[in-house]
């Protein structure tokens, strides 16, 4: 049953209000931001390679031009990239059909929050165009945000607008999941990826005004001249830090959670069993959101804050691990008595395992104060954000793409070629950062071009490095040129083709119309998405 | 009565969860001249063989499962059984206390080195430390300043006498800096308006190096310094040679 619309009209595209498209939108723009942002990568890689300049044209300036692909990379993978590719495409295309709703509670709000990320995607690139290229990295720390000739307000016109977006999103989407659910469909029988999202966008709701305020007093500080982060009248230097990472540090968790939501719907799918300890694992994500606000310290441990705080955030910063190793218990306890059948989405499924154990693991030693104070700043620190937030959240947005992918293309996808784009990325991604993780032990400071005051080794463990890198590069080309010939040329899909038990493949078309349900949705006592018996 | 026992498990497995790791880590924490690098050393080898366990057997389970529950025909389901009431609370409350009980034992090991790294010793040579964009300046107590050129390599650095504390008052004149000493395992960021600190033991003489570790522009990847450790005779001789040159 297809109700594909007659021919493609951009107009109907750019001023839709269906959240379905507004999911693809935020999809190709994210998708945009991350492409140029792994150009960086490269670029950053190709300079790493040998101490000395490498690809910059000379010592003096190398600084210049290296701070300025490490701001972007930063900066767009983020807020360009992440957020919007997990709380903007997948929990815009998938949130309301997995409740049985036919939109979001505001479409036209919806609307708004896509262009407000477009216009942001559209201000971050404009940092190849402006002569004074922004150079502040995505924290923008002052006083050097102040000081620096690199142009400031694009960073915080790319954060101001984003952030607008996201703070649309969150109200939009906390409604939507409140009031909207189809009848019969209670708390307790959502789907983990709902329940994901909502965690998420509450902690979005709380601390992304606080971020939004944090750079706006840098805006005034660099271009009105008011003092707010000058110490020399009676400003203070780490009330940034503080309010940055009091943002910054839940981010991490409005990234992580959509992302574990992910996993689990294709555990569940695809291991055609029911989550393990659903109860548990929700509570381990509302345990996520208390405690996301009370950790920002962490990022703080050796930048003279009081001692008593560096300890008793040490503590909660720990504790972090209790929700999330119930949340991991639940994930591979879906496994236990499956029948798991391998397609890309579990192939990434499975590397998600490790992924979650070393990304996560190797933030402990980060969490102990003492041993932060040798490890922060360090490529190791390095090396553990890229395998949680980085590698883990972007092998998500890969597995959502490619597992939902029929649903929203009515096409399959060359399984083939995703396979060998899986296999690039992973190998690519080990090989990229493990050897960052042994030099970051042993000094090896983050941000930095040229190492000639570090032992020689330093270099060969930087060209595996560029090398993994490079494989990466490869697999993306694979995965992301799939998606755009497959969405043209796949062969047509059936409206269910993994055997889900979710509404979104139950009760809809392959893709699915405007309204997105023929009828509406009424589901029986005991309904649940997982319910494979 | 049930209540009343239920709570009385309840204090124990608490008692249990925070009390003993903290005993535990303070066993034998005392030790006569602190070395922080040697004792961060040894926490992290400690930290490391926590992790190898907890990563080990999640990912042995993971992986033995993805493994052993492939699905053999096409259709086929899985046959999870239905988790009681009593085992999913078992689920989710043991591991969570096994998961505090960890925490709280990494917690107070961390605390007890952290507590070396604070408190400076009371004969600890002071030197005060000014980052600028992008260099260092060293002041010793007796107004001897001494500075380090990373492009020319010339200048002394910080320039230290084995066997003594040394404890660096730091601020900066421009933008944030960290003081970073990889082989003392210990970094400070330094900004304007605040003085922070961080003490180190040279233990052996020999030459190491210090290095910029917050993002602070340009040279940031050149902001680095020597740091000398001599024998404490030596290191008088320099000083009284660097106080003439200064007179």
């Amino acid at each position: 049953m297809s109700t594909a619309s007659s021919g493609f009209k951009l107009s109907e595209w750019l001023f839709t209000t269906d959240h379905k498209r507004i999911g693809v939108l935020y999809l190709i723009g994210s998708v945009a931001a991350f492409a140029v942002a792994g150009i960086m990568a490269l670029l950053i890689r190709l300079e790493q390679m040998s101490p000395g300049p490498t690809i910059v044209s000379d010592a003096y300036v190398g600084g210049d031009q290296y701070n300025v692909w490490l701001y972007f990379h930063g900066a767009a993978m983020i807020l360009g990239f992440l957020i919007p590719g997990l709380t903007g495409f997948a929990a815009n295309y998938l949130l309301p059909l997995m409740i049985g709703a036919k939109d979001v509670a505001f479409p036209r709000i919806n609307a708004l929050s896509v262009w407000l990320f477009w216009a942001g995607i559209v201000v971050a690139l404009l940092t190849f165009v402006v002569p004074d290229k922004p150079d502040v990295m995505w924290t923008g720390y002052p006083p050097y945000s102040i000081k620096t000739g690199g142009n400031l307000a694009l960073y915080v016109f790319t954060v101001h607008l984003i952030g607008f977006s996201s703070i649309l999103a969150s109200v939009n989407f906390l409604v939507t999941i409140t009031y909207m659910r189809a009848p019969g469909i209670g708390w307790f029988q959502l789907n983990m990826f709902t329940w994901s999202c909502f965690t998420a966008f509450i902690i979005q709701l709380v601390f992304v005004p606080v971020l939004a305020a944090a750079v706006t007093l840098l805006l005034l500080d660099r271009y009105l001249g008011t003092h707010f982060y000058d110490p020399a009248n009676g400003g203070d230097v780490l009330l940034y830090q503080n309010l940055f990472w009091f943002y910054s540090h839940p981010a991490v968790y409005v990234i992580f959670l959509p992302a574990m939501g992910i996993f689990y719907e294709i555990y569940a799918t695809m291991a055609k069993n029911p989550i393990f300890n659903y109860k548990a694992a929700v509570y381990g994500m509302c345990g996520i959101v208390l405690i996301s606000g009370e950790v920002w310290v962490h990022h703080l441990y050796y930048s003279g804050m009081p001692d008593w705080l560096r300890i008793g955030q040490m503590v909660t910063t720990l504790l972090i691990s209790v929700p999330v190793g119930l949340m991991t218990i639940s994930l591979f306890g879906t496994l236990y008595r499956g029948a798991i059948t391998f397609n890309t989405p579990m192939y990434y499924g499975t590397a998600a395992l490790y992924l979650l154990i070393i990304g996560g693991l190797t933030g402990i030693p980060l969490a102990i104060t003492v041993l932060s104070v040798h490890l922060g700043e360090t490529s190791f620190t390095h090396a553990h954000f890229h395998f949680i937030m980085g590698i883990f959240a972007t092998f998500s947005v890969f597995a959502a793409v490619d597992f939902w992918f029929p649903k929203i293309a009515g096409r399959m996808l060359n399984e083939k070629q995703a396979r060998l784009g899986f296999w690039f990325n992973f190998i690519g991604v080990n090989v990229t950062f493990w050897p960052l993780f042994i030099i970051g032990v042993q000094g090896m400071p983050r941000r930095y071009w040229d190492y000639s005051q570090f032992p020689p080794h330093f270099a060969d463990y930087h060209k595996v490095a560029t090398i993994g890198a490079f494989i990466v590069a490869i697999g993306m080309v694979l995965t992301i040129s799939n998606w755009i010939i497959s969405a043209i040329k796949g062969q047509r899909a059936t409206d269910n083709p993994w055997g889900s038990r979710s509404l979104e493949w139950t009760h809809t078309a392959t893709p699915p119309g405007p309204g997105n349900f023929p009828k509406d949705v009424v589901v029986e006592a005991g309904w649940t998405p997982y319910d494979y018996k | 009565m049930r209540k009343k026992s239920m709570k009385r498990v309840v204090s124990v497995m608490a008692m249990l969860g925070v009390g003993l790791p903290i005993l535990w880590a303070h066993a034998g924490a005392q030790g006569a001249v602190p070395d922080p690098a040697a004792s961060w050393n040894h926490l992290w080898h400690e930290v490391l063989v926590d992790l190898f366990v907890i990563g080990g057997v999640f990912l042995a389970a993971g992986l033995f499962w993805v493994y052993k529950y492939r699905a053999t025909r096409p259709g086929q389901i899985g046959t999870a059984p239905k988790l009681t009431a009593l085992a999913a609370i078992g689920f989710a409350v043991i591991p969570a206390f096994l998961f505090m009980a960890d925490d709280f034992y990494l917690a107070a090991k961390g605390w007890t080195v952290w507590n070396e790294y604070r408190n400076v010793p009371r004969n600890a040579l002071e030197v005060k430390v000014t980052g600028m964009m992008w260099n260092w300046t060293f002041e010793y107590d007796n107004g001897v300043v001494t500075t380090f050129d990373p492009d020319s390599k010339t200048g002394d650095g910080l320039v230290v006498p084995v066997g003594r504390a040394v404890v660096l008052r730091m601020t900066s004149t421009d933008v944030v800096h960290s003081f970073f000493l990889p082989e003392y395992r210990v970094k400070e960021d330094l900004m304007p308006g605040r003085v922070t600190y961080l003490w180190f033991q040279p233990k052996a003489a020999g030459e190491t190096l210090a290095t910029c570790a917050e993002f602070c522009g340009n040279r940031h990847s050149f902001m680095w310094t020597k740091v000398k450790a001599v024998p404490a005779a030596e290191f008088d001789t320099w000083m009284a040679g660097m106080k003439r040159q200064g007179a």
